[in-house]
């Protein structure tokens, strides 16, 4: 069997996390911020380690501008909807997620307006086109920080510039590129960015989070969710601290474990090398699927410029015909269709059949890439 | 009875972080339930020794941990 599908969430994790999970559930076990017994502490203990990490990843220096939600689409959320009043402008991007033009367009029948900057048929976009849309009123500028379609980075260093120099809030939406490409808020221009825990950081789903950064001052982005904090108990109000303001209720303490050890070793395996092997995918995939008669490569087509998704149609064939086949006859899974991204797939030129997508990861092998160009060679030439 | 110091914090996620600081530091402290008389903020707090008080607050204070305060506890 081989696993294409690791942008819709990581597979197989490292044995670290299996461990990590199986050792939070048989020996640990305890609710964090609660009760104050040693397992509850060591649960914290846990849960700390798991800001450590990621604040280390993304070049944040205090762990508790970490604050986890259950994915990146909360996270998201929190920051779209804390901070677009109605008649608040937002800018984005033509390569977004429905995590982030859902919120949007929710937002919009309350009076927010929001102006879309065009990106090419690459997915592509040059920084300098957010200047033309941007407007007084511009409460927030929102991109993804890759495409989980075509693969495409955007510049955000240069886009959060822009953003930074109109004193514009910059939310970057990492969920495809934390723990595949190098990210530090303060360098980058971030100010808030969200991210997941189970893909690129090969943690388990039910992780994700805001990630603050150092300057940015949090008192007028309200929580989305209010509750149970094991802090400020007497108060019937949500704490204003971090990370607590942005974590009532519950977390996903045994999600949470996995996600310390799987950040870790992202960070003793180390981003760039992950980049250097998933690049190299990249390539041998594009140059591969490129070479074959009727199929079309979409998105950039070059390693450098994009992540190591690579998303491809074959002419005459539709999308879910072909991951059916790859399934059912090569024991390859992949992901066809629309990928919750319509607009990406606009900008593409891929609406409204979609794309078959290729997706590797930090353990796939090269034999599995030609095994998949291989098979992929057989589905076009048989059925020709 | 022995006198203690209780360094006392917003959240967990605050009372962990000091203790990293001052395990890395050698100052041992031990995470108890936070005293109710002392306070009803967070459900922990982190108690030292009386002598180590002002190194720990220095430590605190060069790593950027904020805390509440901290108080004295007779036990």
């Amino acid at each position: 069997m081989i696993y294409l599908d690791n942008a819709a969430t990581s597979w197989p994790k490292p044995n670290c996390v299996n461990e990590a999970i199986t050792r939070f559930l048989r020996d640990v076990g305890a609710n964090p911020g609660r009760s104050g017994h040693r397992l509850a502490n060591e649960a914290e203990r846990i849960r700390f380690d798991a800001r450590e990490g990621i604040a280390a990843l993304l070049g944040v220096s205090d762990p508790l501008r970490i604050a986890f939600t259950l994915n990146a689409t909360t996270a998201l959320n929190i920051v779209i909807q804390g901070l677009l009043p109605p008649g608040a402008h937002v800018v984005t991007t033509g390569i977004e997620h429905n995590a982030v033009l859902r919120p949007l367009r929710m937002l919009e029948q309350r009076g927010v307006s929001i102006s879309i900057a065009p990106c090419g048929r690459d997915g592509g976009m040059d920084a300098a086109v957010i200047d033309d849309f941007i407007r007084p009123e511009t409460r927030l500028i929102v991109a993804n920080h890759a495409s989980n379609v075509s693969g495409t980075v955007l510049p955000i260093r240069q886009i959060g510039e822009r953003a930074r120099a109109r004193g514009i809030p910059f939310l970057v939406d990492a969920a495809q590129t934390a723990g595949c490409l190098p990210i530090n808020l303060d360098a980058d221009n971030i100010d808030v960015l969200a991210f997941t825990g189970h893909k690129g950081l090969l943690g388990p789903t039910g992780t994700g989070g805001l990630a603050i950064h150092d300057d940015v001052d949090v008192g007028c982005l309200p929580p989305l969710i209010c509750g149970g904090t094991g802090s400020r108990s007497e108060h019937q109000v949500q704490p204003d601290f971090l990370p607590d303001k942005y974590e009532g209720g519950t977390p996903n303490s045994v999600g949470l474990a996995g996600l310390a050890a799987s950040v870790r070793y992202v960070l003793d395996r180390g981003v760039e090398t992950i980049r250097a092997h998933e690049k190299r995918f990249a390539g041998r995939l594009i140059d591969g699927l490129g070479r074959i008669p009727r199929i079309t490569v979409v998105g950039p087509g070059d390693p450098v410029r994009q992540t190591a998704i690579v998303s491809f149609i074959i002419d005459g064939l539709s999308c879910s015909n072909v991951a059916l086949a790859l399934d059912e006859q090569f024991e390859i899974m992949c992901r066809p269709g629309l990928h919750c991204a319509p607009l990406a797939h606009s900008s593409l030129g891929t609406l409204p059949d979609g794309t078959v997508r290729f997706a590797p990861g930090p353990h796939t092998t090269e034999g599995e890439i030609d095994q998949a160009i291989a098979a992929v060679v057989r589905l076009a030439g048989a059925e020709a | 009875m022995n006198t203690y110091a209780v360094i006392l914090v917003y959240s967990t996620s605050h009372a962990i972080q000091a203790e990293r600081v001052l395990k890395k530091a050698g100052l041992p402290a031990k995470l108890i339930p936070t005293p109710r008389h002392l306070s009803s903020d967070c459900g922990s707090a982190l108690r030292i020794a009386v002598e180590d008080r002002s190194r720990t607050e220095q430590l605190l204070a060069e790593a950027r941990v904020s805390i509440d305060r901290i108080e004295l506890l007779d036990e």
